[in-house]
């Protein structure tokens, strides 16, 4: 059996970053454990810049963004494992993986850190009708194909999905001699950044359609037509608005999901919310000394908060190595209120963590001239912001004084309209 | 005058930009930083764009090196700038930041590697 002080799952920007910060603060017996053959994660793919303008104050792509934690974490003693799968942990901190060189490993673990990200929606998830040819990808899957194995996966091309994913997907397929006929978007606004939609959409005159739908594809052993159709308020398509597109592939960018499975063989306590685990503010889970952060905890919109997340966590794994530590009961319980869809963390304890903490949130609707709120059981205004404009794609931060919320048992974030009654 | 209703792309902020013009001068409002300002002129006079993309690379882990433009260029170069670079393949290993493509259509910026590849 191997013993660490440390174990880190995944070796994404998430993983990483942790395991740089845990170094930064005194852990020596580090493991990377990473089951593609580099580090790195998604960003190797996403070779599209616009990454890092936060964290390094530049603008870098995804490849330049990985290269930089991998060689801030060359410099330190933590060990990187890759092609190495996870196949489980216990709540004991063992932790059992497979790699073709060592075979079935047992790994022993004072502290271990989920950094596992997410994995993306299918066809199988949103349900789309009609045939089953070949041609049908994640809009994930097809960068990678393009940006590095170099296949271009279709020619004539409708992307389902104006997530940033689905947007920066319709440039690339485009820059490499691809015809994209259609951007469609199921909601009446797109769920990618403007700056996405002017140097992606509008830079080479592709449509997006708002409140359509992929109502149909047809195709024997290739996709042949994909029919896209108007959706009414209530998301459902409205006959007679049929549109037909001639194309060959059709591209998904339909919402990412955590991937927990391995977080789920240790009984770690999920948020139905956020799809992640309930964490404390020093990213710890319900289970003592595992810790989780990036997008395997909530999905992220920028690598920038998610490589912050990470440096938390990977402080708070440190503390917790040189001296465990337990959460008290009382800790006080972020409630979601009016137009919130979920707040990461979900719990804050003052006993232990930093004296203020970033709180994460998304809203479930657009909301303009937007007060939040955070709001104590007897309704006293703990804190409380304006933000012109709020919208569900885009992750929203506070920042909160903990003593603020001395002698809380539950306080509600919320968010209300400015014109509308408190 | 002329004006003009923009948006940001310098960063993921995506700021609603107005540019105006007059007698040969601008004016930028809306933007929250200095490079806002940068932007807004250079979009209605002259507009570039970085450009990112991959290369063919020989005796690497893959098929494919990513690369960019270290600054940005006319946008309409871009795709005569994509068809330079695909006509250069790059031999492994390769730096980031290595110049694959040096003074690319005559532009005075040059392509270069965005990650480390070793030999295999």
């Amino acid at each position: 059996m191997l013993h660490y002080d440390l174990v880190v799952i995944g070796g994404g920007p998430a993983g990483l970053a942790a395991a740089y910060s845990a170094a930064q603060n005194g852990v020596k017996e580090i493991l990377i454990l990473e089951r593609d053959q580099v580090t790195g994660g998604i960003l190797n793919q996403c070779i599209h810049n616009g990454f890092g303008l936060h964290y390094f104050k530049e603008e870098l792509t995804g490849p330049e963004y990985a290269q930089r934690f991998e060689e801030l974490v060359a410099e330190t003693s933590a060990t990187v494992m890759t092609d190495t799968m996870v196949l489980g942990i216990t709540p004991e901190k063992q932790i059992y993986a497979l790699n073709p060189k060592e075979g079935y490993l047992t790994i022993e673990a004072k502290s271990i850190v989920l950094a596992m990200g997410c994995r993306e929606r299918t066809r199988g998830a949103i349900a789309i009708p009609g045939d089953r040819p070949a041609g049908v990808f994640t809009a994930g899957t097809a960068q990678r194909y393009i940006n590095m194995e170099g296949y271009l996966v279709g020619k004539r091309i409708v992307i389902l999905g104006s997530g940033d994913i689905g947007l920066i997907m319709a440039r690339r397929m485009t820059l490499e001699g691809a015809k994209v006929l259609a951007v469609v978007e199921l909601m009446p606004y797109s769920n990618g950044l403007n700056r996405n939609l002017v140097q992606c959409l509008e830079d080479y005159g592709i449509p997006l359609y708002l409140s359509h739908t992929v109502t149909d594809i047809k195709g024997k052993a290739r996709v042949e037509k994909v029919i896209v159709s108007e959706v009414d308020q209530n998301k459902a398509p409205i006959p007679g608005t049929e549109m037909e597109f001639d194309c060959d592939t059709l591209l998904l960018s339909v919402g990412l999901i955590p991937e927990n499975e391995v977080s789920k063989t240790a009984g770690i306590e999920l948020d139905r919310r956020s799809n992640g685990a309930v964490v404390y503010d020093d990213m710890q889970t319900n289970i003592e000394g595992v810790f989780a952060c990036g997008n395997v905890l909530h999905v992220h919109d920028l690598v920038d908060f998610v490589t912050l997340e990470s440096m938390k966590a990977g402080k708070f794994a440190a503390k917790y190595v040189k001296a465990p530590y337990a959460h008290s009961d009382d800790a006080i319980e972020i409630g979601n209120g009016e137009r919130v869809s979920y707040t990461v963390p979900q719990k804050i304890d003052l006993s232990c963590g930093e004296e203020q903490t970033d709180l994460f949130f998304r809203v479930n609707q657009v909301v303009k001239k937007g007060v939040i709120t955070l709001t104590a059981s007897d309704g006293r205004v703990i804190f409380q912001r304006r933000k012109p404009t709020l919208l569900p794609a885009e992750m929203e931060k506070i920042t909160l004084k903990k003593e603020d919320l001395k002698g809380e048992k539950k306080v509600v974030l919320s968010v209300r309209m400015e014109d509308e009654k408190a | 005058m002329m004006k003009r209703e923009l948006i940001c792309i310098v960063c993921p902020q995506g700021c609603h930009l107005t540019v105006t013009e007059e007698n040969g001068s601008y004016k930028v409002t809306g933007n929250t930083c200095k490079r806002g300002e940068v932007y807004g002129v250079k979009e209605v006079t002259a507009p570039r764009r970085v450009i990112t993309s991959t290369m063919k690379l020989q005796g690497g882990r893959l098929p494919r090196v990513p690369v960019k433009t270290n600054g940005d260029i006319p946008k309409e170069l871009i795709f005569q700038c994509m068809e330079e670079i695909d006509h250069v393949t790059v031999t492994a290993p390769v730096k980031a930041g290595q110049v694959v493509l040096p003074n690319v259509l005559g532009t005075g910026v040059d392509v270069v590697a965005t990650r480390t590849m070793g030999m295999v």
